[in-house]
């Protein structure tokens, strides 16, 4: 069953394993948009805001822009950064792949944000549920690092992957590829 | 004969199949085989979406995937095609150009250092165009493989020493694709070089990811390395996309080449599951084939 959510976020409930889509606003942030962020603050208010970590290809019609292919970039690089950006811009939801640190699942069991997993590479599953492109900021980074407002409906399917009560796949997955890797390791002898 | 538009025509096309429309045969089918291996629901949840995407690529021409990659290509050259060889390398660029404006392609390419992106995928080294002679033919070949950052990224290189020998090598694939896995996009391809110097031990890793799946290196031990590595990767439990599963890797290439007496360079290039590649030959004639 898939949970339908809207912006701005509710995520209290969320769990991680939940699958849930996204209908309402997004903005794309990657690498040069966060440090932005950090450096001169948003042009736009981000309270409650769901960010999608991608780098799109968008390219402009005579009635403003379309979408081409938008799917999710490593959020891992954006590690150093995320904790301060949920903590000063109050961000309730991280859409992205391959998973974030501790500091930020510290950041977002503290002020109230969920990671959710989004198939990486799968751009245009992504496009088919970008209704319009609302806006776009900072252009001048380039396209993939520009942000991007997209209205979005049923946007996903996504997993909760890290929640607001410290629960975090990656980390389970983690702990038990640790253990088999020991396992294998000593069946190879390679230990 | 003026080869310069053929070569031009034949890139665009090549990224055109590549990144959108003709999705290899035996990634796709690999892919299908794994969904009815899977007992893993989230993981299952993953694969479905591959599928459809690749379907909608089809579908729509669009890409696949966002990240279109840069722009690597092997081009083989026939010793009996008759051909100003000096011109290849503009006109691949002019097709790589071309297809970033009309496909459109993400403008990837910046500079290293200032990131100043140009917007044309086009830079210093980039695309980047591996020559080779093929004694006897009378055609010229071009592979591109379009790579991904966030399989590129993980890539690593070892320089082991040779008393670690197998075990070793073993280890250090293990090890670090146990770590890296999960930011490749898998279900993806683990390449493989041994040997070599530093820079040879990464290009035949990477040339190991244009191999189809299922295909063995032809010398048995190698083969059979190739099968224990694969193995034993996907009962790591890492599953599509990091969230847990048996689907991890669909294969695991592994090329060797001879190296120094003190030397066991071991490097590691992953492809993520969209692992496009397209190749076409120019015939003396004009004629083209893919």
């Amino acid at each position: 069953m898939i949970k339908r959510l809207t912006t701005p976020l509710d995520v209290r409930d969320l769990k991680v394993g939940d699958i849930v889509s996204i209908t309402g606003t997004i903005y794309t942030a990657r690498d040069e948009t966060h440090l932005r962020l950090l450096e001169e603050s948003s042009p736009v208010n981000l309270e409650g805001a769901v960010i999608f970590h991608c780098g799109p290809i968008v390219r402009r019609t005579d009635e403003g822009w379309e979408v081409v292919a938008a799917g999710p970039t490593t959020s891992s690089r954006m590690n150093s950064l995320e904790p301060e950006i949920i903590k000063r811009f109050k961000i309730r939801g991280i859409i992205g792949k391959g998973g974030m640190d501790e500091e930020t699942l510290n950041a977002m069991e503290k002020y109230g944000c969920v990671y959710l997993a989004m198939t990486g590479g799968a751009a245009l599953l992504a496009v088919k549920s970008i209704e319009r492109v609302e806006a776009v900021y900072w252009l001048d980074l380039g396209m993939p690092e520009a942000m991007w407002v997209f209205n979005v409906r049923d946007f996903g399917p996504m997993v909760v992957a890290m929640d607001t009560k410290g629960r975090n796949i990656y980390a389970d997955v983690d702990r038990l590829v640790q253990e088999r890797l020991l396992k294998i390791e000593r069946e190879l002898n390679l230990a | 004969m003026d080869f310069n538009d053929t070569i031009k025509n034949l890139t665009y096309n090549l990224l055109k199949f590549a990144l959108c429309t003709n999705f290899p045969k035996d990634v796709k089918d690999a892919l299908e085989k794994a969904i009815e291996k899977e007992d893993n629901d989230i993981t299952k949840s993953q694969l479905e979406a591959i599928l459809e995407d690749i379907k909608l690529a089809y579908e729509t021409q669009m890409p696949i995937c966002q990240d279109t990659g840069v722009h690597i290509f092997f081009v083989k050259i026939g010793s009996k095609m008759k051909i100003d060889l000096a011109l290849i390398d503009d006109a691949i660029k002019e097709g790589v150009l071309e297809a970033t404006k009309k496909i459109p392609l993400r403008p990837n390419v910046v500079h290293p250092l200032t990131r100043k992106n140009p917007g044309t995928n086009v830079g210093i080294g980039m695309p980047h165009i591996y020559y080779e002679i093929l004694p006897q033919k009378d055609y010229l070949e071009i592979t591109v493989l379009p790579k991904g950052a966030g399989s590129e990224n993980m890539s690593v290189l070892n320089m082991l020493d040779p008393s670690q020998g197998k075990n070793g090598v073993k280890k250090f694939i293990l090890e670090w694709t146990a770590e890296k896995a999960k930011n490749v996009c898998p279900p993806g391809i683990v390449g493989v070089g041994i040997g070599g110097t530093a820079d040879v031990a990464m290009k035949i890793a990477k040339e190991a990811l244009l191999r189809p799946i299922g295909s063995r290196n032809a010398e048995p031990e190698i083969a059979k390395l190739e099968d224990e590595m694969l193995d034993a990767i996907n009962s790591l439990g890492i599953g599509a996309m990091g969230l847990g599963g048996n689907t991890t890797m669909l294969d695991v290439h592994i090329e060797c080449a001879s190296t120094h007496t003190a030397s066991l360079p071991v490097a590691i290039n992953f492809q993520c599951w969209a692992a496009r590649q397209a190749t076409g030959r120019i015939y003396q004639d004009g004629r083209i084939e893919f």
